[in-house]
């Protein structure tokens, strides 16, 4: 399918006047990047179109493109800030592969993405034409050269004269001009212009009115413009979806979780990209009857956290991988205690301070492991940001009832992506209540575990006749502190038996595809829509290929082996690092897998593959059909 | 609480007596000075007729930090250096609950010194117990931030290199801090009056208690015990009183507990051993008053949710 309209214009041509009917193209998938400087409100845009578009009832997935400082060096290629937008006209899962329409502020933020691969051969740019022309020989200069570069891509340019039309009736185009380049892309995408009003009334409703009026105008200017000049039109059929839809991010689809969940307390501290979680709901929280903690560290934030669940409700912390390494010690203790809590791991690259604005899945193990000591929880991974929401209800409940924790992992690229979801039906039920403060029966004691399950019910402060001392000190049934052999071994049992008596709970995982053939592909958390529109791709080219997708990976859910058994092939998918077989020194004794691979090798005994990746961006559909193709050419006997 | 309220209709007075207070037998060596700290409490909450159920002992890791264990009160035993976080989220979370903490020197002035700033800072109502023997007892003999410089330990046998932090003058130095006392496991008049008046105080009361350790550091405090000359004791009509104790220490020194300034001066005068309350100020916001939040029912939680799903309706 080629997703490219013909050239508006010739190559560094102004854009010559639209034709009273403009060529109309239509797709049923299509991305649109928008790129500026940092600071430039690029993002604003971005956002803003995807929200259009969900509300006009296109399927729509967006991703932040983010430098990881504030105000970086302007018209560099390190400073591209902006935004992606995949929209379809059934639902989207994933951010796809090139874009198809580009709209940059500058050349230089431009070549970022040329370089990056991000942009489609052929693909159509809206560009700034300010700086062909501009006073400073230096910036001339590098626009010819990034020209010349961009060449390569045999792209169309439509050079728009952005700060031009911004300065005719705003005095400072730095903010203004993503309002135009929304009008712009509004146009060409034949969306409904007073959705977009609406939109622009909804983003700046804080702010006086005046201000969305004045954008509303910056955003009708940018709309005739495209009318005036722009010779082809976008369509990407949309339908009205049949049911109620809610759109937002994955971080605040957490927050959001966790006020459907009831809990009250999230204790944090400011970390990349996990902060926007205690920025949504620092908003929306109290009147709630929450209140967002900020501590003065991670460990003061998890600790602070385990405290308010010791005492009351199940309380939760937000964090990224540095965070999580901080709370080590304290997750310990909640586990040695057995005090509920929730834990989210909003996953980013690593080691050390790594990729901070940047995806990955490398904190699995960490999560699984990172504890000194045998120390069993529950690990969960949102696949979506509708699951992201739900995963809360869910985490919560599942700390309450094994008196536990539950780490959620999820990452930058769900963190950050907008993607609309059936609206939820709220129940009741789901909220926590506040602990029973009744008098404990004489037999009643801290840790009376069932021999069966390990599981025993907790007590809380107030409640009559239970008071003991709570202590991350090895102890006996009545919390006292023994080094006892035997009581220490069944501590151990019962922290451990939790799991799985939980596990028995879970149903195995769906298979996506068919439920046999040459290649399974498994994964968790964010990949799933880009794996699943690859396995599509695949099957729609007569591949044997399906995937499985893992909700929950401490403990892994039933009938993985048996799934396993009826392909060929196995091989994990997954944002993190291993070694690829044919590097140098890298023999199948020594090879790294990927975290997941390594976990069902062990798990199952099955000789899984792993195909893994550390971009700093989510996995591409394309990039993974062509690993499966390569991995059908391989012999299947793996799993035999 | 409604519920609280319900079950004082209903049951039968309740008188509290210091054995209501007493847990298993406390396993400090004979000598330490942490057995009497622990008696001053059950003392404390006798006197105050507090309910054991909800009253809570956080404390961190070390010797001091097995006090909960001694208690017959709710504990949480903690990690080294994290008590403050545990209480903090304790008293947030249950602002019903009357909350103690219990830390060492290497606890609170060490590993949990970040904690310890932000604690003073946050002024959440707790009684803070800074049980300082000048060393780390339970790891056996090793210089603390406390340790008086040329004190020889384990780790630092040629004695300790630095001169000691003091506790009071650091608190003193944190903006908000509203209760910082000083007392004595020896005098115990003075230890049970002075954590009477910290229980008593509206926010985040710190009391440093001089604390022997018959093992490590017997000498340390040795001059002070034996010759009650060497004790300086500040004394006010707002400060902390006990006739007995002013009696048998006769070295007074008029200080209102008021003035931050002639506190700090007195807090970092060497030599002297000061027991009596250096700063007082009941005025300064509390971040747990501050924070609370009217509790909601699941409905109304709902229905606000349902709300915040409409702002993100498409």
């Amino acid at each position: 399918m080629n997703t490219n309209p013909p050239a508006a214009t010739g190559s560094g041509l102004p854009a010559s006047a639209a034709s009273a009917s403009p060529e109309v193209h239509t797709f049923h998938r299509h991305i649109v990047e928008v790129v500026s400087d940092s600071g430039e409100g690029a993002q604003k845009c971005g956002q803003s179109f995807g929200l259009v578009s969900a509300r006009m009832g296109n399927g729509a997935w967006t991703v932040e493109i983010i430098p990881a400082e504030i105000q970086p060096p302007p018209r560099t290629p390190g400073s591209a800030s902006g935004v992606r937008i995949r929209i379809g006209s059934e639902p989207v899962t994933n951010w796809g592969d090139e874009a198809d329409l580009i709209v940059a502020f500058n050349e230089q933020v431009l070549l970022a993405r040329h370089r990056l691969g991000a942009l489609k051969r052929g693909a159509t740019i809206l560009l700034e034409s300010m700086w062909e022309t501009h006073e400073d020989a230096d910036i001339r200069r590098a626009w010819d050269e990034a020209m010349r570069e961009l060449a390569d891509g045999d792209y169309h340019f439509v050079l728009v004269p952005m700060e031009e039309q911004t300065l005719t009736i705003t005095e400072n185009p730095q903010r203004g001009k993503n309002m135009f380049i929304l009008g712009l892309l509004s146009a060409i995408h034949l969306r409904d212009l007073d959705i977009v009003r609406d939109q622009i009334r909804k983003t700046f409703a804080k702010k006086a009115p005046e201000v969305a009026e004045s954008n509303i105008k910056l955003m009708e200017l940018g709309a005739a413009w495209a009318e005036q000049n722009v010779g082809f039109r976008i369509d990407v059929p949309c339908k009205k979806p049949d049911k109620a839809m809610v759109v937002m991010n994955g971080n605040q689809a957490i927050g959001m979780g966790a006020m459907a969940s009831g809990m009250d307390l999230c204790a944090m501290y400011p970390i990349t990209p996990a902060t926007s979680v205690s920025h949504y709901l620092s908003d929306v929280f109290e009147t709630s009857g929450g209140i967002v903690h900020q501590a003065e560290d991670e460990i003061a934030a998890i600790g602070v956290a385990i405290g308010a669940s010791y005492a009351g409700k199940v309380a939760f912390t937000v964090t990224s991988g540095p965070g999580m390494a901080l709370k080590t010690e304290f997750i310990g203790l909640a586990i040695m205690t057995e005090t509920p809590l929730v834990i989210v791991d909003v996953q980013r690259g690593g080691p050390s301070t790594g990729l901070p604005t940047k995806v990955e899945q490398s904190d699995l193990l960490a999560a699984l492991f990172g504890q000194p000591g045998d120390a069993p929880k529950v690990v969960m991974a949102p696949a979506t940001i509708e699951e992201c929401f739900h995963c809360m209800v869910s985490a919560r409940q599942i700390a309450e009832s094994l008196r536990g924790v539950v780490i959620v992992l999820t990452d930058a690229n769900l963190a950050t992506g907008v993607q609309p979801f059936p609206r939820p039906e709220l129940d009741p039920h789901w909220q926590a209540h506040l602990p029973d403060l009744g008098p404990i029966p004489k037999d009643r004691k801290p840790f009376s575990w069932d021999e069966q399950t390990g599981l025993s019910k907790r007590i809380v402060p107030g409640q009559p006749d239970g008071m003991h001392t709570t202590t991350g000190l090895a102890h006996d049934e009545a919390s006292t502190v023994t080094y006892a052999p035997d009581v220490n071994m069944r501590a151990n049992a019962m922290r451990s038996r939790k799991l799985a008596v939980f596990q028995q709970t879970l149903r195995p995982p769906p298979v996506y595809g068919g439920d046999e053939g040459d290649l399974l592909v498994v994964g968790w958390g964010s990949t799933k829509g880009a794996i699943e529109e690859a396995v599509d791709r695949a099957r729609e080219q007569g591949l044997a290929v399906s995937s499985t997708h893992l909700t929950f990976l401490s403990p892994m859910q039933p009938g993985l082996k048996d799934i396993f058994r009826r392909f060929s092939r196995v091989m994990t998918v997954e944002i993190n690092y291993s070694d690829q077989p044919g590097d140098p020194f890298i023999t199948p004794e020594n090879r790294r897998y990927g975290q997941l691979c390594l976990l069902l090798r062990a798990q199952t005994l099955v000789d899984i593959d792993c195909w893994t990746r550390v971009p700093g961006e989510p996995l591409r559909p394309g990039q993974i059909l062509e690993v499966m193709r390569a991995k059908l050419a391989t012999d299947g006997k793996e799993t035999a | 609480m409604s519920c609280s309220l319900l079950s004082c209709a209903t049951e039968p007075d309740r008188l509290f007596e210091m054995s209501d207070y007493q847990g298993p037998r406390a396993r400090w060596c004979p000598g330490c000075g942490d057995h009497g700290i622990l008696t001053a409490n059950q003392r404390l909450l006798a006197d105050e007729q507090l309910k054991p159920e909800t009253t809570v002992y956080v404390s961190g890791i070390g010797c001091s930090s097995r006090f909960p264990h001694y208690m017959k009160t709710y504990g949480f035993h903690g990690i080294h250096g994290r008590a403050l976080p545990l209480a903090t989220g304790v008293k947030l979370s249950r602002p019903d609950l009357d909350v103690f903490v219990v830390m060492g020197d290497g606890d609170c002035c060490s590993i949990g010194a970040g904690h310890w700033i932000h604690a003073i800072r946050y002024n959440v109502d707790m009684t803070v117990m800074l049980l300082d023997n000048n060393i780390y007892g339970l790891t056996k003999n090793q210089t603390s931030p406390t340790t008086p410089q040329g004190y020889a330990s384990n780790t630092q046998p040629d004695g300790s290199y630095l001169p000691a932090l003091n506790p009071l003058v650091t608190t003193l130095g944190v903006a908000n801090a509203s209760f910082v006392a000083q007392t004595a496991d020896w005098v115990p008049g003075h230890l049970f009056a002075t954590l009477k008046a910290a229980h008593r105080h509206q926010g985040f009361a710190f009391v440093r208690i001089l604390q022997r350790c018959p093992i490590w550091t017997p000498d340390i405090f040795q001059e002070a015990v034996m010759d009650p000359a060497k004790t300086e004791l500040l004394v006010h009509d707002d400060g902390i009183r006990d006739p007995d104790t002013e009696e048998a220490y006769t070295t007074h020194t008029w200080h209102d507990p008021a003035d931050i300034h002639d506190g700090r001066r007195l807090a970092s005068e060497p030599g002297t051993v000061r027991l009596g309350l250096f700063f007082r100020n009941e005025a300064q916001p509390r971040y747990d008053v501050t924070r609370r939040i009217p509790l909601q029912t699941a409905e109304e939680k709902i229905a606000h949710l349902e709300r915040e799903l409409d702002r993100h309706a498409v």
